[in-house]
Protein backbone atom coordinates (compact mmCIF):
# COMPACT_ATOMS: atom_id res chain seq x y z
CA UNK A 1 0.00 0.00 0.00
CA UNK A 2 1.14 3.44 -0.82
CA UNK A 3 2.11 6.00 1.72
CA UNK A 4 -0.14 7.83 4.07
CA UNK A 5 -1.04 11.46 2.90
CA UNK A 6 -1.07 13.40 5.68
CA UNK A 7 -1.74 16.62 4.49
CA UNK A 8 -4.91 15.53 2.53
CA UNK A 9 -6.07 12.88 5.68
CA UNK A 10 -5.25 15.54 8.80
CA UNK A 11 -7.16 18.45 6.48
CA UNK A 12 -10.65 16.19 6.00
CA UNK A 13 -10.09 15.36 9.86
CA UNK A 14 -9.59 18.52 11.41
CA UNK A 15 -12.32 19.63 9.25
CA UNK A 16 -14.42 17.12 10.27
CA UNK A 17 -13.41 17.40 14.22
CA UNK A 18 -15.45 21.39 13.08
CA UNK A 19 -12.17 23.32 12.44
CA UNK A 20 -12.60 26.16 9.91
CA UNK A 21 -9.27 26.71 8.88
CA UNK A 22 -7.00 24.38 7.45
CA UNK A 23 -2.82 24.29 8.81
CA UNK A 24 -1.05 25.41 6.21
CA UNK A 25 1.99 23.06 5.84
CA UNK A 26 5.41 24.71 5.19
CA UNK A 27 6.06 24.28 0.87
CA UNK A 28 9.51 25.37 -0.04
CA UNK A 29 11.15 24.66 -3.62
CA UNK A 30 14.83 26.09 -2.81
CA UNK A 31 16.46 23.40 -0.64
CA UNK A 32 19.98 24.06 1.06
CA UNK A 33 22.53 21.40 0.85
CA UNK A 34 25.64 21.15 2.39
CA UNK A 35 28.37 18.04 2.10
CA UNK A 36 29.73 16.49 4.90
CA UNK A 37 33.11 18.10 5.39
CA UNK A 38 34.94 14.98 6.59
CA UNK A 39 34.63 11.07 6.85
CA UNK A 40 31.39 9.85 9.15
CA UNK A 41 34.52 8.41 11.49
CA UNK A 42 36.02 11.45 12.21
CA UNK A 43 32.63 12.95 12.40
CA UNK A 44 30.63 14.32 15.90
CA UNK A 45 27.62 13.92 15.03
CA UNK A 46 24.27 14.98 17.32
CA UNK A 47 20.61 13.83 17.72
CA UNK A 48 17.29 16.08 17.64
CA UNK A 49 14.07 14.89 17.96
CA UNK A 50 10.63 16.40 18.19
CA UNK A 51 10.04 13.66 20.59
CA UNK A 52 9.88 15.70 23.74
CA UNK A 53 12.21 13.51 25.08
CA UNK A 54 12.59 13.83 28.67
CA UNK A 55 14.52 12.01 32.22
CA UNK A 56 12.93 10.21 34.65
CA UNK A 57 13.33 11.61 37.88
CA UNK A 58 12.95 11.60 41.94
CA UNK A 59 11.29 14.57 42.51
CA UNK A 60 12.29 14.02 46.40
CA UNK A 61 15.68 13.53 45.75
CA UNK A 62 16.53 14.93 42.69
CA UNK A 63 16.19 18.18 40.47
CA UNK A 64 14.59 17.76 36.45
CA UNK A 65 18.02 17.32 34.62
CA UNK A 66 16.27 19.00 32.04
CA UNK A 67 16.51 22.66 32.32
CA UNK A 68 13.49 23.65 29.58
CA UNK A 69 11.41 26.93 28.87
CA UNK A 70 8.27 26.03 28.73
CA UNK A 71 7.31 23.65 25.90
CA UNK A 72 9.62 26.29 23.56
CA UNK A 73 12.76 26.03 21.68
CA UNK A 74 15.65 23.40 21.73
CA UNK A 75 16.47 21.78 24.77
CA UNK A 76 19.31 19.50 26.11
CA UNK A 77 19.77 16.55 27.87
CA UNK A 78 23.00 14.61 29.21
CA UNK A 79 24.18 12.05 26.70
CA UNK A 80 25.58 10.05 28.98
CA UNK A 81 22.28 9.75 30.85
CA UNK A 82 21.15 5.68 30.95
CA UNK A 83 18.39 4.66 28.20
CA UNK A 84 15.81 3.40 31.18
CA UNK A 85 15.57 6.34 32.47
CA UNK A 86 14.34 8.45 29.02
CA UNK A 87 10.57 8.68 28.02
CA UNK A 88 8.58 10.40 25.88
CA UNK A 89 6.15 13.10 26.73
CA UNK A 90 4.19 13.13 23.52
CA UNK A 91 0.41 12.87 22.32
CA UNK A 92 1.47 13.02 19.02
CA UNK A 93 1.61 9.28 18.10
CA UNK A 94 -0.18 6.88 16.02
CA UNK A 95 -1.87 5.48 19.65
CA UNK A 96 -3.52 2.50 18.33
CA UNK A 97 -0.51 1.13 16.03
CA UNK A 98 2.29 1.73 18.02
CA UNK A 99 3.66 2.58 21.50
CA UNK A 100 6.39 4.63 22.38
CA UNK A 101 7.69 2.10 24.99
CA UNK A 102 10.96 1.73 23.16
CA UNK A 103 12.88 5.08 23.06
CA UNK A 104 15.31 3.75 20.37
CA UNK A 105 11.83 3.35 17.73
CA UNK A 106 12.03 7.22 18.17
CA UNK A 107 14.83 8.46 19.79
CA UNK A 108 17.82 5.91 18.49
CA UNK A 109 20.36 6.82 21.46
CA UNK A 110 21.46 3.37 21.56
CA UNK A 111 21.63 3.04 17.82
CA UNK A 112 23.97 5.99 18.09
CA UNK A 113 26.17 4.90 20.70
CA UNK A 114 26.78 1.41 19.33
CA UNK A 115 27.97 3.31 15.94
CA UNK A 116 30.20 5.64 18.17
CA UNK A 117 31.21 2.50 19.82
CA UNK A 118 32.49 0.50 16.27
CA UNK A 119 34.09 3.49 15.10
CA UNK A 120 31.46 4.19 12.85
CA UNK A 121 31.24 7.65 13.63
CA UNK A 122 33.79 9.40 15.37
CA UNK A 123 31.96 10.85 18.23
CA UNK A 124 28.61 12.07 19.76
CA UNK A 125 28.12 15.32 21.69
CA UNK A 126 28.22 15.62 25.41
CA UNK A 127 24.37 16.59 25.07
CA UNK A 128 21.01 15.04 23.39
CA UNK A 129 18.64 17.62 22.41
CA UNK A 130 14.77 17.62 22.26
CA UNK A 131 12.05 20.14 20.67
CA UNK A 132 8.80 19.93 20.36
CA UNK A 133 6.16 19.91 17.51
CA UNK A 134 5.56 23.89 17.10
CA UNK A 135 2.57 24.99 14.56
CA UNK A 136 4.09 28.26 14.30
CA UNK A 137 6.57 28.32 11.46
CA UNK A 138 7.82 31.94 12.15
CA UNK A 139 8.53 30.74 15.82
CA UNK A 140 10.23 27.54 14.59
CA UNK A 141 12.55 29.70 12.29
CA UNK A 142 13.58 32.54 14.82
CA UNK A 143 13.54 30.84 18.06
CA UNK A 144 13.95 27.02 17.42
CA UNK A 145 16.44 26.85 14.40
CA UNK A 146 18.89 29.24 15.36
CA UNK A 147 18.98 27.47 19.10
CA UNK A 148 19.50 24.29 17.75
CA UNK A 149 22.59 26.04 15.46
CA UNK A 150 23.90 27.76 18.05
CA UNK A 151 23.81 24.59 20.28
CA UNK A 152 25.25 22.22 16.96
CA UNK A 153 28.11 25.10 16.87
CA UNK A 154 29.22 25.10 20.55
CA UNK A 155 29.43 21.45 20.66
CA UNK A 156 31.51 21.15 17.56
CA UNK A 157 28.35 18.44 15.89
CA UNK A 158 29.59 18.05 12.40
CA UNK A 159 26.58 16.66 11.17
CA UNK A 160 23.02 15.79 12.79
CA UNK A 161 20.44 13.10 12.84
CA UNK A 162 17.30 14.78 12.85
CA UNK A 163 13.78 12.69 14.28
CA UNK A 164 10.43 14.28 13.33
CA UNK A 165 7.84 12.44 15.59
CA UNK B 1 11.40 19.48 12.10
CA UNK B 2 12.54 19.79 8.67
CA UNK B 3 12.30 23.67 8.90
CA UNK B 4 15.66 22.99 11.67
CA UNK B 5 17.36 20.62 9.01
CA UNK B 6 16.92 23.16 6.46
CA UNK B 7 18.36 26.02 8.62
CA UNK B 8 21.14 24.25 10.00
CA UNK B 9 22.19 23.13 6.60
CA UNK B 10 21.50 26.94 5.37
CA UNK B 11 24.83 27.41 7.92
CA UNK B 12 27.22 24.77 6.81
CA UNK B 13 25.69 21.71 9.28
CA UNK B 14 24.76 18.49 7.25
CA UNK B 15 21.42 16.85 8.60
CA UNK B 16 20.04 13.74 7.53
CA UNK B 17 15.74 13.51 8.71
CA UNK B 18 14.48 9.99 9.46
CA UNK B 19 10.65 10.07 9.02
CA UNK B 20 7.14 8.74 8.21
CA UNK B 21 5.62 11.58 6.60
CA UNK B 22 6.45 11.75 3.54
CA UNK B 23 4.25 14.57 1.93
CA UNK B 24 5.07 16.69 4.82
CA UNK B 25 8.81 16.08 5.12
CA UNK B 26 9.31 16.10 0.89
CA UNK B 27 6.75 19.59 0.86
CA UNK B 28 8.87 21.22 2.83
CA UNK B 29 12.04 20.01 1.58
CA UNK B 30 14.98 18.57 3.28
CA UNK B 31 18.48 17.70 2.30
CA UNK B 32 18.03 14.43 2.76
CA UNK B 33 15.61 12.15 3.92
CA UNK B 34 15.44 8.47 5.04
CA UNK B 35 11.53 7.87 4.61
CA UNK B 36 10.54 5.06 7.06
CA UNK B 37 6.84 3.64 5.96
CA UNK B 38 5.30 3.18 9.48
CA UNK B 39 3.33 4.82 11.92
CA UNK B 40 3.52 8.19 13.05
CA UNK B 41 5.68 7.65 16.50
CA UNK B 42 7.87 4.82 15.38
CA UNK B 43 10.39 6.66 12.49
CA UNK B 44 13.27 5.02 13.88
CA UNK B 45 12.72 1.26 13.32
CA UNK B 46 9.48 -1.04 15.04
CA UNK B 47 9.65 -1.18 19.03
CA UNK B 48 12.15 -3.69 20.61
CA UNK B 49 13.80 -4.53 16.91
CA UNK B 50 16.80 -3.84 17.47
CA UNK B 51 18.42 -5.30 14.52
CA UNK B 52 16.19 -3.06 11.94
CA UNK B 53 16.41 -0.27 14.05
CA UNK B 54 20.52 -1.27 13.91
CA UNK B 55 19.66 -1.48 9.84
CA UNK B 56 17.39 2.08 9.50
CA UNK B 57 20.29 3.60 11.57
CA UNK B 58 22.65 2.38 9.24
CA UNK B 59 20.36 3.81 6.25
CA UNK B 60 20.12 7.07 7.54
CA UNK B 61 24.38 7.46 8.07
CA UNK B 62 24.67 6.58 4.49
CA UNK B 63 22.30 8.78 3.17
CA UNK B 64 24.54 11.21 5.65
CA UNK B 65 27.68 10.33 2.91
CA UNK B 66 26.04 9.50 -0.44
CA UNK B 67 24.06 12.09 -1.08
CA UNK B 68 25.30 15.01 -3.61
CA UNK B 69 22.71 16.69 -4.33
CA UNK B 70 19.37 18.04 -1.74
CA UNK B 71 15.92 16.69 -1.98
CA UNK B 72 17.74 13.06 -2.03
CA UNK B 73 15.13 11.01 -0.28
CA UNK B 74 15.28 7.21 0.24
CA UNK B 75 12.92 4.60 1.04
CA UNK B 76 13.98 1.98 4.11
CA UNK B 77 11.87 -0.13 2.41
CA UNK B 78 10.24 -2.10 5.67
CA UNK B 79 6.38 -2.75 6.04
CA UNK B 80 5.04 -2.63 9.41
CA UNK B 81 4.92 -6.45 10.72
CA UNK B 82 1.55 -5.76 11.90
CA UNK B 83 -0.08 -5.32 8.47
CA UNK B 84 -0.84 -2.60 6.79
CA UNK B 85 -4.35 -1.73 8.20
CA UNK B 86 -3.00 1.21 10.34
CA UNK B 87 -2.49 3.61 7.30
CA UNK B 88 -6.23 3.29 6.43
CA UNK B 89 -7.56 4.72 10.00
CA UNK B 90 -4.93 7.11 11.05
CA UNK B 91 -6.42 10.87 11.28
CA UNK B 92 -10.03 9.26 10.86
CA UNK B 93 -13.31 9.62 12.80
CA UNK B 94 -13.05 5.88 13.61
CA UNK B 95 -9.96 6.44 15.43
CA UNK B 96 -9.79 10.07 16.91
CA UNK B 97 -6.14 11.24 17.05
CA UNK B 98 -5.90 12.27 20.48
CA UNK B 99 -7.74 11.20 23.44
CA UNK B 100 -10.72 13.20 25.31
CA UNK B 101 -8.02 14.21 28.08
CA UNK B 102 -4.96 14.94 26.12
CA UNK B 103 -7.38 17.34 23.75
CA UNK B 104 -8.42 19.23 27.06
CA UNK B 105 -4.94 19.33 28.50
CA UNK B 106 -4.03 20.64 25.01
CA UNK B 107 -6.66 23.03 25.32
CA UNK B 108 -5.97 24.25 28.70
CA UNK B 109 -2.45 24.52 28.16
CA UNK B 110 -3.08 26.97 25.03
CA UNK B 111 -5.13 28.85 26.84
CA UNK B 112 -2.44 29.86 30.09
CA UNK B 113 -0.25 30.39 26.96
CA UNK B 114 -3.02 33.00 25.94
CA UNK B 115 -3.56 34.22 29.37
CA UNK B 116 0.58 34.73 29.64
CA UNK B 117 0.86 36.46 26.81
CA UNK B 118 -1.98 38.77 27.15
CA UNK B 119 -0.37 39.76 30.91
CA UNK B 120 2.98 40.56 28.60
CA UNK B 121 4.72 37.68 30.62
CA UNK B 122 5.73 35.74 27.24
Amino acid sequence: MDHVRYIDRTTAYYRSQGYAKSYAWAQHDAVPFTPLSKPLAQSRVGLLSTSEIAIRFDPATEQNPIVEQGFRAVYELPADVPTAKLYSRTASFDRYATHLEDVNAFFPVDRLREAVARGRIGSIPPRLYGAYNNYSQRKVLEEEAPKALALARRDEIDAAILVPV
Amino acid sequence: MSLIARYLEEHGIPTVVIGTARDIVETCGVPRFLFVDFPLGSPCGEPWNVAQQGEIFEMALGLLESAQAPRTTRAAGFAWSKGEGWKSLVFTEAQPYQSVEVQQAWLERKEKYRQLRAKGKL
